[in-house]
C-alpha cells in the first residue's frame, strides 16, 4: 500500500487520482489510521500552502513517519511536502525535519511570483524517480520558496527561473519534487509511476 | 525555462444534464459546444496547460451537476483546473475544490467584497486564487476630463486610439462598477490573489486580438502572473500578447471549441515564431 498523508492542506483529489492512475491501492492517510503507516511500501506527503502551516498539520504523522523512513519506506514529498524535508524556510518560524541538509528561500525579486506554469528540467544525476525523463520535458511549478540543499549532490534534477533551482531532490530513500507531478499530465505520471516502481522493489 | 501557457476556456452551462459547453457571442447568442470533461480531455490530448471552466448556468440548480462535471474532469485530467463563475464566498469555493479544483476565479464577489481575496488566499492558498478583472476602456477626449479622471484616482494611459482608463465590470459584463481595473489589480495582488485573469471587455467576443494595451498596462504594474484574455481569433493574436506584453498565459475559448485550430496547431505556430512554449 501507498499512503498519501492527509494533513488538511491543499487538493488531496488532484494526487489521489493521479497516484490512482498508475497504482491500484492508495490509501489516504488521516488523524485516524495513522497506524497503517507501519505497513505502508511507500507514503506520498503532497501539500500547497504556507511552511509553517504545512510542518503544524504534520505533527501527529510526523513520529510514526520519521519511523518509517529510517527503515527505508520509500517518501516522496510533493511541493511544500518537498519544503518541509529541510531544516528551515524564510516562509515560516517552525523548524524543518531537516532531513535534507539545507534550508527554503524566497524566489530572486527579479520574476513574477508565485513562479507558475510549466518549466523543463536540467537532469543533474540519473535516478529511478527520473526514468524516462529528459531535459525536453515540461513539468508544473506553483510555489514562491524554493529548496537550497547543502550538499549539491541531493539535487537530482533543477530548473531555471530567475535563478537554478532545485525541482527534485533526493538522499537515500527520501524524494522530494517542486513540481506537481499530478498535475503534469503523461509526464507527471510517469514520475509517479517511477516512485511506485521504487516502493515495490 | 519558463513556458508560456495556452489555456483554452470552456463556457459550461451546467443547467442541463452532464453540463455543456457552449460559446455566446458578446454575451448574447449561445451556442453548444461539447460536453465538458469531453473537449478538457481533448484539449489536455492537445498540449493544452490548462483548463478555465466558466460557469455561466443561468438556473441556480447546477450545483450537482457542476461538481459532478469537475470530478469527472479531474479524474482523467492531469493539467491545473479553474473554476470561475459564480463563485460568492468561501463555501463555494470548498465545494469546488472539494470536486478537484486547484483554482478558483471570482469577480464579482471580490469587487463586493475585497477581503475575500484576502480570505481565499489564506484558506486555500495563493496559487488557488485566481482573480478575474473584466476591463473596459473608458476614453477621456479632453485635457480636462484626464484631469478629472486622475483626480477621481483613476490611471489614466495613452492608447493609439487615445487617453483611456479602464473601468472594471462584473456581474459577467452586465454592469459596471466605477474601480479602476489597474488599481483593482495592484490591489488584488497585496491581497494574496496569486494571479490575475484579465479580459478585455472591449475585444471579447470580438476575434480582433487582445487589447495589448491594456495587459501591457497591468503586466508592468503587477508581479503576479497575468492571463491575457478576451479577443483571440487567431494564432498570431496569441503571438502578439506574447510578444508585446508580459503576459504569462493566453486565454482563448472559440478558436479551439469549433476546432478552427487546436492547441497543437496553435503551439507548433508560436514555437516557430519564436515563442517559448510547451511541445
Amino acid at each position: 500500500m501507498i499512503g498519501i498523508l492527509d494533513y488538511g492542506m491543499g487538493n488531496l483529489f488532484s494526487i489521489y487520482n493521479g497516484l490512482k492512475k498508475v497504482y491500484d491501492r492508495p490509501m489516504l492517510i488521516t488523524d485516524d489510521n495513522i497506524a497503517s503507516l507501519r505497513t505502508a511500501d511507500g507514503v506520498i506527503v503532497p501539500g500547497v500552502g504556507a511552511f509553517d502551516d504545512g510542518i503544524r498539520n504534520l505533527k501527529p504523522f510526523t513520529g510514526e513517519l520519521l519511523n518509517i523512513m529510517e527503515s527505508g519506506v520509500p517518501v516522496l514529498g510533493i511541493c511544500i511536502g518537498m519544503q518541509v524535508l529541510f531544516e528551515e524556510s524564510e516562509e515560516g518560524k517552525e523548524k524543518g525535519w531537516g532531513l535534507i541538509p539545507g534550508k527554503v528561500i524566497r524566489l530572486p525579486a527579479n520574476v513574477r511570483v508565485p513562479h507558475m506554469g510549466w518549466n523543463n528540467l536540467h537532469l543533474h544525476r540519473h535516478s529511478e524517480l527520473l526514468d524516462g525523463i529528459t531535459d525536453a520535458d515540461y513539468f508544473y511549478f506553483v510555489h514562491s520558496y524554493y529548496c537550497v540543499p547543502r550538499d549539491e549532490d541531493a539535487t537530482l534534477a533543477s530548473v531555471e527561473y530567475g535563478v537554478e533551482l532545485a525541482a527534485v531532490v533526493n538522499k537515500d530513500n527520501v524524494y522530494g519534487v517542486q513540481f506537481h507531478p499530478e498535475k503534469s499530465s503523461k509526464k507527471g505520471l510517469q514520475v509517479l509511476s517511477n516512485f511506485v516502481r521504487i516502493c515495490k522493489r | 525555462m519558463l513556458a508560456k501557457r495556452i489555456i483554452p476556456c470552456l463556457d459550461c452551462d451546467f443547467g442541463v444534464p452532464m453540463g455543456r459547453v457552449v460559446k455566446g457571442i458578446e454575451f448574447k447568442q449561445i451556442r453548444y459546444a461539447g460536453i465538458p470533461w469531453e473537449l478538457a480531455a481533448e484539449y489536455d490530448e492537445q498540449g493544452a496547460d490548462e483548463l478555465v471552466f466558466l460557469d455561466i448556468t443561468a438556473s441556480r440548480e447546477k450545483r450537482e451537476t457542476m461538481a459532478h462535471v469537475i470530478e469527472k474532469t479531474a479524474t482523467n485530467v492531469f493539467i491545473p483546473l479553474t473554476v470561475g463563475g459564480g463563485i460568492r464566498g468561501l463555501e463555494d469555493a470548498r465545494r469546488v475544490f472539494n470536486a478537484g479544483a486547484d483554482k478558483v476565479s471570482v469577480n464579482t464577489a471580490a469587487l463586493k467584497n475585497h477581503k475575500l481575496v484576502n480570505e481565499l488566499a489564506k484558506r486555500f492558498g495563493s496559487q488557488a486564487c485566481m482573480v478575474a478583472i473584466d476591463a473596459k476602456r473608458r476614453y477621456v477626449r479632453s485635457e480636462e476630463e484626464a484631469e478629472k479622471a486622475i483626480k477621481e484616482g483613476r490611471e489614466v494611459i495613452d492608447t493609439r486610439e487615445g487617453k483611456c482608463w479602464f473601468e472594471c465590470s462584473f456581474y459577467g459584463g452586465r454592469k459596471f462598477t466605477g474601480a479602476d481595473a489597474i488599481k483593482w489589480a495592484k490591489e488584488v495582488e497585496e491581497r494574496g490573489a496569486g494571479e490575475i485573469m484579465l479580459t478585455s471587455m472591449d475585444r471579447d467576443g470580438t476575434k480582433d486580438g487582445f487589447d495589448l494595451e491594456l495587459t501591457a498596462a497591468i503586466c508592468d504594474r503587477v508581479n503576479i502572473p497575468v492571463i491575457a484574455s478576451g479577443g483571440c481569433g487567431l494564432p498570431s493574436h496569441i503571438k502578439d500578447v506574447f510578444t508585446f506584453t508580459d503576459a504569462s498565459a493566453a486565454l482563448a475559448a472559440s478558436i479551439f471549441h469549433y476546432k478552427e485550430y487546436t492547441v497543437r496547431e496553435v503551439k507548433q505556430y508560436l514555437n516557430e515564431n519564436g515563442v517559448h512554449v510547451r511541445l
